[in-house]
């Protein structure tokens, strides 16, 4: 066991699936010498060499486009994309390519790729940089859409994705990067995909969150605890496919739930979780199903980001509107 | 059969692909004029004016850099270094042509006509700094790379069908930018529709750490003009006369008519990518660096002028003075903006609100009025 930071957890789980699989193969903008603009590539190339892990070019559908072709070749890819808001200019080789191969081929080939990526507001970067995408990712058929809340899942979910033979988008949280510290085992282990995590037991509501907003939603959870309210709080970590039994088994034992994302409200994965509910557990409802999110509009301009961001006050506020509904 | 010579010699033709672009130079890095013809052409005064240019971005540059220490700007691209490729080439510009420029762009804009307090308040974030007033022929600066190359391109369509004269389309990318495809597709397009545009591709050396060997196999990025079939060259970016020129050459191509223009301005970087941690002891070498410190744009320039007579230590520190009391009042100016709305936000997303935007904006003014 060591104590490691969410980014420390992802390089750890990076640095274990290149010394176990000569196969794998990391690449992207500035992740060979520079270790990636995070570091979560940190001393990687010095270990492993540039055969393993190097710079591309400038071009993020350039990237895509190489893991493909690499993936033909018997390559696991483990591309970057140094950050979420850059992926349109890729956005055919996930959406309109690798994750459409194993179908087009009727099963003869398929691709073993882990895009990451880093998303999420909360530290004050310039446009384009803070966007969170996965509702746009999570319409895309064949896709997994991952994403951890804590450097435990992040290291686990990560071999998961890398040992996946099927393309992962890996969505990192920025401002979980360094903020977060936990104990991990220092050996390479796997969390399991597809399934959410139930983080704290309650009784009275589920908070079904993921992301950096799983910790929000922990801390409103402790807050009511004193009031003694009993929060449950499910950590989706893989927003598409949803893990459908692990919300409705929470949701039919609290009979009250909110779905809370950081993204915009139309069309987000809170939307997808709400009409679970209400396609498969609406008997199960004392109240509507609540939501937290941003509002529609495109991500805001830096100085005004903390008024846009979902903050713990709102999901405080949403949690007792439905319990007192 | 082994030792027939194949149909072509693929090495030899590898060999000679852009050996023929060979660095513009007006004055070297001596200050020696290689080119007197050219600097006959201006006035002392004129001359003066394009080094007061670079002295005040080279200011700017050191407020940005103490502003940014102190909190009081957010986010950052210096610009040290690139006085030469950025001031040369924008100073050959009309103010009515379009400026399509990214995150390093930031001393064009101001020459073009951006307040100095909106630039500021475009580097905190804050949607004041985005708000241009219609005469100043420019958009904010661009963040996908490349983006802002194949727009440039549409930009100079539209002046090409409104039949305007006299009116081009420029924009900026970097080293780094020129392996997007919408960098290739920019000057295809420009030259397939033989649009008014003038490319400038400042290659300073680096794309954050990635070096210029790096993106591409091409000897120089001047020569990526030759496929989409327009003219490039390679310029000296660390000569000021020597950016001026071409680029008003480039221009007045342009302007005419001929179709779109590349030009690859040789710079360097001298600080970080961006004051947000990057660190270039991590990809790069002091013994690198120091050549490239040393054929700083404002040495050889300013040695010229100061061999001539027309320049003193004492004019530019009257210079340097003015200019920093101007960004000065430029902060201020900036620390008044007043705190952004979320319904002012939402009133922007579309002309005519939908229900979804109508229910935020209520709930938003509530929240405002408390
Ligand atoms: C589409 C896209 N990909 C990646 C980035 C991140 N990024 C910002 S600047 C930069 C390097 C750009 O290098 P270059 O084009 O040489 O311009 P310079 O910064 O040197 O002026 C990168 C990779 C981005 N902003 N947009
Ligand atoms: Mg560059």
């Amino acid at each position: 066991m060591s104590k490691k930071t969410y980014i420390q957890a992802i390089t750890d789980a990076l640095r274990l699936e290149l010394g176990s699989d000569e196969k794998t193969l990391i690449f992207g903008e500035d992740v060979g010498k520079n270790g990636g603009v995070f570091r979560a590539t940190d001393g990687l190339q010095a270990e492993f060499g540039e055969d393993r892990v190097f710079d591309t070019p400038l071009a993020e559908s350039g990237i895509g486009g190489l893991s493909i072709g690499l993936a033909l070749e018997g390559f696991r890819p483990i591309p970057e994309i140094q950050f979420l808001g850059f992926i349109f200019e890729t956005m055919d080789s996930i959406a309109g390519q690798m994750s459409r191969e194993r179908f087009r081929t009727g099963g003869t080939r398929h691709m073993p790729i882990t895009i990451r990526s880093p998303y999420g507001g909360g530290t004050h970067t310039p446009e384009m940089h803070a966007d969170s995408l996965e509702g746009y990712l999570a319409q895309i058929p064949g896709l997994r859409v991952v994403t951890p809340s804590n450097p435990y899942d992040a290291k686990g979910l990560l071999i998961s994705s890398i040992r996946n033979n099927d393309p992962v988008f890996f969505l990192e949280n920025l401002k979980l990067y360094r903020s977060m510290k936990a104990d991990i085992p220092d050996e390479a282990y796997t969390v399991p995909l597809d399934k959410a995590n139930v983080v704290r037991e309650g009784t009275d509501i589920s908070l079904i969150a993921y992301s950096a907003q799983v910790n929000q939603s922990l801390k409103v959870a402790e807050k009511l605890e004193k009031e003694g309210i009993s929060v449950e709080v499910v950590d989706l970590r893989t927003l598409s496919p949803l893990d459908e039994d692990t919300i409705l088994k929470s949701v039919e034992k609290t009979g009250r739930a909110v779905a809370i994302q950081e993204a915009q409200r139309q069309a987000g994965i809170a939307a997808n979780v709400a009409s679970l509910i209400a396609e498969k557990g609406a008997l199960y409802l004392s109240a509507p199903v609540g939501r937290v999110s941003a509002p529609d509009t495109v991500y805001p301009f830096g100085l005004a980001e903390d008024d846009w961001l979902p903050a713990e006050d709102e999901i405080e506020a949403k949690t007792r509107e439905i319990l007192n509904y | 059969m082994d030792n027939e010579k194949p149909i072509v010699d693929f090495s030899e033709i590898r060999d000679a692909l852009g050996k023929n672009f060979e660095p513009v130079q007006v004055m070297d890095g001596q200050a020696n004029v290689v080119n007197q013809a050219i600097v006959s052409k201006y006035s002392n005064d004129q001359l003066v004016d394009f080094l007061k240019l670079m002295i005040w971005e080279r200011t700017l540059h050191q407020r940005s850099n103490a502003l940014t220490r102190q909190g009081r700007l957010g986010f950052y691209a210096p610009t040290e270094g690139q006085e030469a490729s950025e001031m040369g080439s924008n100073s050959a510009m009309k103010s009515t042509d379009v400026l399509m420029p990214a995150y390093r762009d930031i001393p064009q804009l101001i020459q073009h006509g951006l307040p100095v307090y909106k630039a500021f308040l475009w580097s905190r974030g804050h949607v004041l700094g985005n708000e241009y007033p219609e005469d100043l022929h420019a958009m904010p600066p661009q963040i996908i790379i490349g983006a802002q190359y194949i727009q440039a391109a549409g930009v100079a369509l539209g002046i090409k069908k409104n039949g305007t004269e006299d009116k081009v389309a420029y924009s900026y990318t970097g080293d780094g930018g020129t392996s997007q495809g919408d960098f290739y597709e920019g000057m295809n397009f420009a030259g397939a529709f033989q649009a008014p545009a003038v490319f400038i591709v400042q290659n300073n050396g680096y794309a954050i750490s990635v070096p210029r060997r790096k993106q591409t196999a091409a000897r120089t990025l001047a020569q990526k003009a030759v496929a989409a079939g327009i003219p490039s060259v390679q310029v000296d970016g660390m000569d000021f006369l020597a950016v001026h020129e071409v680029t008003k050459a480039a221009r007045e191509y342009a302007a005419a008519g001929n179709g779109p223009v590349m030009i690859e301005t040789l710079t360097y970087r001298f600080g970080p990518h961006t004051n947000a941690g990057d660190d270039p002891k991590r990809y790069r070498t002091k013994e690198e660096e120091q050549p490239w410190f040393d054929n700083d744009p404002l040495i050889r320039y300013r040695k010229y002028l100061t061999d001539q007579g027309v320049w003193s230590e004492d004019l530019e520190n009257e210079y340097v003075e003015q200019v920093k009391a101007d960004i000065k009042a430029a902060v201020k100016q900036a620390d008044e903006a007043p705190k952004q709305k979320m319904t002012e936000f939402l009133e922007n997303v579309f002309e005519e609100q939908p229900q979804n935007i109508q229910q935020q904006i209520t709930e938003y003014q509530a929240k405002e009025s408390k």
